[in-house]
């Protein structure tokens, strides 16, 4: 759920482009959600700000019902992962699970992968200078 | 008093129109589009959406188009939108020491697990004015490294020893000033958000001047940290959290000077800053008045200064606030006005006459 929340609303588009019918149970909707912090970065809560966020529910025609909350405000997006949730927990599992979210989860990994590498590459080296009257 | 008035509605709304002429510019300059803001105005994207109090990159890239440029006007825009968008919840609390760290520096430690990692960063540049900028080139590239390990949070290493004060964690919900008008006295909670989202030159300015005097704090900063952390949220329908989303955050951590008492050995104070996307100086200031704003939870004494008053603080940090009150007095005023003009001809008629 976390990926597909995650996902470029165009990627998740590319990878799952036929979306079966499915009946809406809820919205989709968008609204805020509070984001808290805590005080110190390990003590009691504090409200942060808010962040957008769409949710979606979904029925199959054979009655599984999924759901969604993604980031941001794309309705579209929504829809789509709350039809995937419903049938991931269908027979069609594991072919979807190869096709849409091992792609997604691979480009996601290699993003922070990079991102990280060039975190890395602008580590400080110190050299401790020697004190000419030692 | 305000008095209702009629008419100019035909000069509104050529003057919006002007307005949308002046926003585009001169034609034969290509448009900006939204997503080149948010890609290359990223900091001001960041202000945008820390001082609008809502993450979200690509409305806070349409505000500031729609603004022309200006900060706070955009996030004017951001607030007011904010107000039509139903509360679906609150997150769990953000897991900061899980962070993805893109940078992370400290100076209280040189050689610290995890390293020091400068980042996207403007120090050590020249601040000379690059005029490569200005022809169009390729994109640059970063060069690369192995990955580092994870890195642990430096105050973590003090709290080990005892030698700074103890965050009492805890599950209690914050008090929320976005639902409830904010009352005095405002506990840390409270003033960590009125800060987050107060405007960032006035944080500033209240930082620099606990720095110079007005108001001691003497702080080092422990650890700033700037990177992506997680966001989740409890589902009901679902019965556990799972992850909605993902930002990125600045935290600075400054470890401060003493307290003790004779009971209680001498440890380091606190103060804390975590604001929405990469915004460094905010986060650093947020945290000076943080702590400069614990001086009676700390048992110090209270010199007067400006920022150990809380209600000019939190009160007055608000920009939006600030800028509709300052703002409204270049809207008609013109009975208020004749009536105080009426008043001064009055006293001038009194004083000429006593004079003669």
């Amino acid at each position: 759920m976390g990926l597909l929340a995650r996902a470029r609303p165009n990627r998740l588009a590319a990878v799952f482009p036929d979306m079966p019918d499915s009946t809406l149970l809820r919205g989709p909707e968008t609204g805020a959600v509070m984001v808290r912090g805590r005080q110190g970065g390990t003590g009691a809560p504090f409200n942060l700000g808010e962040v957008t966020i769409t949710r979606c529910s979904v029925q199959l025609p054979c009655g599984t019902v999924g759901h969604a909350h993604v980031q941001g405000r794309d309705k579209a997006h929504a829809r789509r992962a709350a039809v995937l949730d419903a049938l991931l927990q269908t027979q069609d599992a594991e072919a979807l699970t190869r096709a849409v979210l091992s792609p997604l989860a691979a480009e996601e990994t290699a993003r922070r992968e990079t991102r990280a590498r060039k975190a890395a590459a602008t580590k400080v080296e110190f050299f401790t200078m020697v004190r000419g009257d030692d | 008093m305000y008095v209702a008035v009629k008419g100019g509605e035909r000069a509104i709304d050529n003057a919006h129109a002007l307005l949308a002429e002046e926003r585009r510019g001169d034609p034969a300059v290509p448009e900006l589009s939204v997503a080149q803001i948010r890609e290359q105005m990223t900091l001001a994207v960041n202000r945008v959406m820390a001082e609008g109090s809502l993450y979200d990159p690509d409305l806070a890239a349409l505000a500031i188009k729609q603004a022309r440029g200006d900060l706070i006007e955009a996030i004017f825009l951001i607030r007011a939108y904010r107000t039509t968008l139903p509360r679906l919840g609150h997150s769990n609390p953000v897991d900061t020491g899980a962070m993805a760290a893109v940078r992370r520096v400290s100076a209280t430690y040189k050689d610290l697990p995890g390293g020091q990692v400068l980042g996207p960063t403007f120090d050590y540049t020249h601040r000379l004015i690059d005029f490569a900028l200005a022809a169009e080139g390729e994109a640059p590239r970063a060069p690369q490294a192995e990955p580092l390990g994870p890195v642990p949070r430096v105050t973590g290493f003090l709290d080990r020893e005892g030698l700074i004060e103890a965050e009492p964690d805890s599950d209690a919900t914050p008090r929320d000033l976005t639902r409830e008008p904010m009352e005095l006295p405002a506990d840390r909670a409270l003033r960590l958000q009125a800060l987050t989202r107060g405007d960032e030159g006035f944080i500033l300015s209240l930082a620099y001047s606990s720095q110079r005097g007005y108001g001691r704090t003497h702080p080092f900063v422990g650890e700033l940290r700037i990177g992506e952390v997680a966001v989740e949220m409890e589902i009901p329908e679902l019965g556990f959290a799972v992850e909605i989303g993902e930002i990125t955050v600045t935290e600075c951590e400054t470890v401060n000077q003493f307290t003790g008492s004779k009971t209680k050995a001498p440890q380091f104070t606190r103060g804390y800053g975590l604001v929405f996307g990469q915004s460094e100086r905010k986060a650093i200031s947020m945290s000076l008045v943080d702590r400069a704003l614990r001086w009676e939870e700390l048992g110090e004494d209270n010199t007067g200064a400006p920022v150990q008053d809380a209600e000019f603080v939190l009160m007055h940090a608000d920009n939006i606030q600030a800028t509709g009150f300052l703002e409204h007095i270049k809207l008609p005023h013109y009975v208020d006005f004749q009536s105080e003009l009426e008043l001064v001809r009055r006293l001038r008629a009194g004083a000429q006459e006593a004079a003669e």
